[in-house]
């Protein structure tokens, strides 16, 4: 049951092929049994889950079914829901059930979706690595002395071991498409704006993206249809009405103009991981696409402006945790500057720590202009290079990572080379572009993703993209040995 | 540019962040490697470039003044380390 | 040495909204602790603003009337410190970009002149919690209470360039600020209670010097008397270091109206680094010209142009108009009387000496007035038909003010009617003349252009018979008839 895609499960419950309740408690025994291994989850939420799958089948039963009636999905654990603990991958919120629920879980009720649990994460979704969080590093599942990718490393690992057939996560810098990548799954970043940031914790608000993961990207399309669209409670969402972004799933790729960087595969890219991706593009030309050599050539200063950008929003945006409304608060507290410095030198991780330092460091007196200002400017102008670009093409695509997945502690110890995994990925954050990572072949077991840059709210032919692109072949069909 | 263990100290009183001594060395070697990444922002000219905080052109919505929210002062208050009688306690606060 | 005093004020006045500006929680005043704090005003995780539109109508409307420049294109930004009653660790505020940019409003001063003073900028942002500090149980010992209720209020902060050189200037600019924004209604302006709060930017430098001296910021000066005191002691203060060599030094500092002198804050002292920069929950805000002019067209007579029109049609003094003016209410107040009683300049006239005198008295606001315009308007018609005097109406005010019913009703009850039946008063003045003969006899050896002062202590003796309640004019009458009559 666990190898079917969400589209089969919906088909399946509606044809009384098998209960939610049946498929519900079968992911809840392969979490149980599998993810010890993985440590994919923070809170399995099992009583919840099969309640909600009763009531699914009850509304299936009456007729009455949703969209995502009676299926199964794990949330990241960014995103808040009511009454049930939302750490944000952070000892900070171990103890935090907020009242209310994110915009997106709101989504996936309305749609009648089962939530199985909440999914391990890189703390405040810092890290591309899922080590940086309190609950400890999620693994690969298809070398578990490897990581996962981040920070949705733990949405990303449970949809690649089977436990969940979809899940939700947040893209700031390359958080969905890089651990869908490193797994082997499909996983949409949308375009800024589509999905409400509401109740989903913020790391970088100009950057943050909410989006989806799953096995093939028609199931990643039906996930996406209950996340995206307006919400007045949050001011950057976009006043778009909701949309069915598998409504060009079949659409042919004839005439298809497909940009190439070359800054996307210069020196750093693992050739192995290069020659998967050209094969893919060279299937692409095959469906009757042209591949078009494109420059993005500010590509090289996307990392260093988004490690302004992105830890200058972080400064602030963290600083709400302060051991006085909610979250850890440290033990006898001296007075109010002993409160805050140690809830927080507590509260917080190495990495978190570290990135509310730098962005103190360029929003400070005498800095900001150099650091932040500067690197607003550079935003720009990355910008630029896409809109230029897609003159002439109609999406972009080249790898998702330098490398399929590294092993476990390999850049723990230093940020720098941490940081630059999101080489490719981080541009699209900057410019506001959705992105998407699509599985492409393998390398010494592991799985190498391609990476898809649509323009701006292109997302229902970037899905039509990858999924011609499945139906030809089979790489988002195989399963890690340890879920099989 | 590099920084040193005194500016860390700085910066970790303005972020109101506690580091131990022990891990300060190691924190500002760190921190230091990560500045030495994004200067390389400084080489470009960027001269006339407007800045971008926004990916989107968007212009803000303003909302009716309307009054929505209703009294939830039990349940915010039941995730609260330390309240009595419907305030929030911290160590006292001197002006 | 001569010195000159040289103040900027910073004035903070809370909108009066219905909800906050970044939620939809009430501003009511003087809810139980944290029952009006949402999630966005608390801070919790994942929520995010979203502004309110009539935020900046009102700030719109006080650009207008300050004659400054609308931001067309504002934004918000995060000024960054931590504090227990600022509970997302920023202030949402404008710097860069705000709603309402460089303008001029004129002042009148006690001496009559009048000043111009330029507004630097007037910005949006939210207003911060309570710290409560005197907590009394076990419990919470040596602990500060935190309520959250006012955060998130809507403030327009008002910054001026450093233009006024007098304590009586700072105020008499505060209360123009206070008069604009109460006419235009966008805020009750009740210092008491913190709608509207006061930081002074004081310094002093010698006379003829260019050079500002350095200046040191009063925070939170809660009414228009504290204002005066806290920006005189100061510049004292100031005055006294420079003169015996040393230098001011810039800071924060705290008036304390008990013992009427300033300190200063030494928490704030840490020097601060708010690290601004824009929002990135909140985008640029962009008003549209015909929001702006659909706002102009529809904005109420302002203080200056009430004034004027004072003036003009009821043939007011410049002072007398300024001073009934000056707040809304009071003008609300003069023209029902008048529209009572027809009487502009017997109407001001009452206003500015028996009200404005009960009130003070009274510690009364003019909407408080125990005594109703249509109370005041009848007694003046009262006046003015000769029913009663004018030293009679006096008592017939107090009697108002005690609640003792219309002027009609005091009139009646107490038996105040003005008498003016000749026969009556005919025989009074014949009585007095009867009983002064020595008077009559002066009188009648006077110098005639002496004899209609000495006129006076007949009627005073005729007034004190009809026990104040003769008509003085008949008594005039009568009483020259009779004199004359003995020459």
């Amino acid at each position: 049951m666990h190898q079917l895609t969400i589209a089969d499960m919906v088909s399946g419950l509606r044809n009384r092929e098998f209960s939610s309740v049946e498929l519900t408690q079968h992911f809840l025994k392969r979490i149980q049994a599998l993810d010890p291994q993985l440590n994919s989850f923070i809170t399995v939420t099992e009583e919840a889950a099969l309640a909600a799958a009763q009531a699914a089948d009850t509304r299936i039963a009456a007729g009455d079914a949703p969209a995502l009636c009676g299926i199964p999905v794990a949330h990241k654990d960014i995103f808040c829901t009511e009454g049930v603990r939302t750490s944000c991958g952070s000892k900070m919120l171990d103890n935090f059930a907020p009242p209310y629920n994110a915009k997106v879980i709101d989504g996936f009720n309305a749609a009648g979706s089962v939530m199985l649990g909440k999914t391990n994460m890189d703390e405040f979704a810092m890290g591309s690595s899922n080590e940086s969080s309190f609950y400890g590093p999620t693994k690969n599942p298809w070398d578990t002395n490897c990581v996962p990718g981040g920070s949705s490393g733990g949405s990303a690992a449970a949809v690649a071991a089977l436990l969940a057939p979809g899940a939700t996560a947040t893209d700031t810098g390359g958080s969905i498409r890089q651990p869908a990548s490193l797994c082997g799954i499909t996983g949409i970043k949308p375009t800024y704006g589509r999905v409400s940031r509401w109740g989903m914790i913020a790391f970088a608000s100009s950057l943050d993206q909410g989006g989806a993961m799953a096995r093939t990207a028609e199931d990643a399309a039906l996930l996406l249809n209950v996340m995206a669209g307006p919400d007045g409670r949050d001011s950057t969402c976009l006043d778009k009405p909701a949309e069915d972004f598998t409504r060009n799933l079949h659409e042919s790729l004839r005439g298809l103009r497909i940009g190439i960087p070359k800054e996307y595969f210069s020196e750093g890219l693992d050739p192995q991981t290069e020659a998967c991706v050209r094969a893919a593009l060279a299937e692409y030309e095959k469906l009757g696409a042209t591949l078009v050599e494109i420059s993005l050539p500010h590509t090289h200063l996307a990392v260093p402006a988004y490690y302004v950008i992105a830890p200058s929003e972080a400064s602030a945006n963290l600083s709400r945790f302060d051991g006085v409304r909610y979250g850890h608060r440290c033990e006898n507290p001296a007075d109010l500057r002993d409160l805050y410095m140690r809830s927080r030198g507590e509260g917080f991780g190495e990495e978190v720590q570290r990135r509310i330092l730098v962005g103190t460091y360029a929003l400070s007196a005498g800095y900001y202009d150099a650091y932040y200002n500067k690197a607003q400017q550079v935003r720009r102008l990355i910008k630029n290079d896409f809109v230029e670009a897609y003159k002439n093409v109609d999406v972009i695509m080249g790898p998702t990572a330098t490398s399929p997945a590294f092993a476990l502690g390999a850049k723990s110890k230093d940020p720098v080379a941490m940081y630059l995994e999101d080489i490719y990925t981080i541009s699209a954050n900057l410019a506001g572009l959705p992105g998407m990572s699509l599985p492409c072949g393998m390398v010494d077991g592991k799985p190498v993703g391609l990476q898809i840059i649509g323009n701006y709210l292109d997302e229902a032919r970037m899905l039509n993209i990858a999924h011609q692109f499945q139906q030809h072949t089979d790489w988002h069909t195989a399963v890690p040995g340890m879920a099989a | 540019m590099s920084v040193d263990s005194s500016e860390v100290t700085k910066l970790a009183e303005l972020a109101r962040i506690a580091i131990s001594d022990e891990t300060l060395q190691d924190v500002t070697e760190r921190l230091g490697n990560v500045l030495e990444l994004v200067d390389q922002l400084q080489l470009v000219d960027t001269a006339g470039i407007a800045p971008l905080a926004h990916p989107l052109d968007e212009v803000q919505r303003l909302r009716a003044d309307d009054v929505t929210e209703q009294n939830q002062r039990e349940a915010f208050q039941n995730i609260a380390p330390q309240v009595e009688d419907g305030l929030y306690l911290v160590p006292k606060v001197i002006d | 040495m001569e010195w000159e005093i040289v103040i900027g004020l910073e004035i903070h006045v809370q909108l009066a909204t219905k909800s906050k500006i970044f939620s939809g929680a009430s501003t009511a005043f003087g809810a139980p602790a944290n029952t009006q704090a949402c999630a966005i005003d608390l801070a919790m995780p994942g929520t995010l603003p979203t502004p309110n539109l009539e935020a900046f109508r009102s700030a719109v409307k006080f650009g207008l009337a300050m004659n400054a420049e609308i931001g067309k294109r504002s934004v918000f930004e995060r000024k960054n410190y931590f504090y227990p009653d600022l509970p997302k660790g920023y202030q949402t505020t404008q710097l860069e970009a705000p709603i309402v940019g460089a303008g001029t409003v004129e002042i009148s001063l006690p001496d009559g002149s009048t000043k111009s003073v330029r507004l630097h900028h007037a910005h949006l942002e939210e207003d911060a919690g309570k710290s409560l500090h005197d907590l009394f149980s076990s419990k919470s010992h040596g602990m500060s209470g935190i309520d959250l209720n006012r955060a998130g209020t809507p403030l327009i902060e008002i910054v001026t360039e450093p233009d006024m050189r007098s304590a009586a200037e700072a105020v008499a600019y505060l209360k123009k600020i206070h008069s604009i924004v109460t006419y235009l209604g966008i805020s009750d302006g009740d210092m008491s209670q913190g709608s509207m709060r006061c930081d002074a930017n004081v310094s002093v430098r010698l006379k003829g010097e260019e050079k500002l001296g350095t200046r040191a910021e009063i925070k939170n000066i809660n009414s228009f008397r504290f204002v005066e005191r806290a920006i005189k002691v100061e510049a004292e203060r100031q005055i006294d270091i420079l003169e015996d060599g040393g230098k001011v030094a810039q800071e924060t500092r705290l008036y304390d109206s008990d013992k009427n002198e300033t300190r200063s804050m030494r928490s704030k002292e840490v020097a601060n680094d708010y690290r601004y920069f824009p929002c990135p929950d909140l985008l640029p805000v962009v008003l549209e010209d015909s929001f702006i002019e659909e706002i102009r067209k529809n904005l109420p007579e302002l203080p200056d142009a009430k004034r004027e029109r004072f003036e003009k049609d009821y043939g007011l003094s410049r002072y007398d108009a300024e001073l009934l003016t000056q707040e809304r209410a009071s003008a609300d107040y003069y023209e029902a009387v008048v529209k009572g009683c027809n009487e502009p300049k017997l109407a001001a006239n009452w206003m500015t000496g028996e009200l404005a005198a009960l009130l003070n008295r009274e510690e009364l606001s003019i909407e408080q007035s125990p005594v109703s315009p249509g109370h005041l308007a009848g007694l003046i018609q009262r006046i003015q038909d000769g029913t009663i005097s004018g030293k009679i109406a006096k008592q017939v005010f107090e009697a108002m003010a005690k609640g003792e019913g219309d002027a009609d009703a005091v009139i009646e009850a107490k038996g105040l009617k003005q008498v003016s039946d000749t026969g009556a008063i005919e025989k009074m003045v014949d009585d007095v003349i009867a009983a002064s003969a020595a008077q009559v006899e002066n009188y009648r050896s006077a110098d005639p252009d002496k004899r209609p002062k000495m006129m006076g202590f007949f009627v005073g003796q005729i007034m004190k018979a009809s026990k104040g309640q003769a008509n003085p004019k008949v008594i005039n009458e009568i009483l020259k008839k009779k004199l004359d009559a003995l020459l």
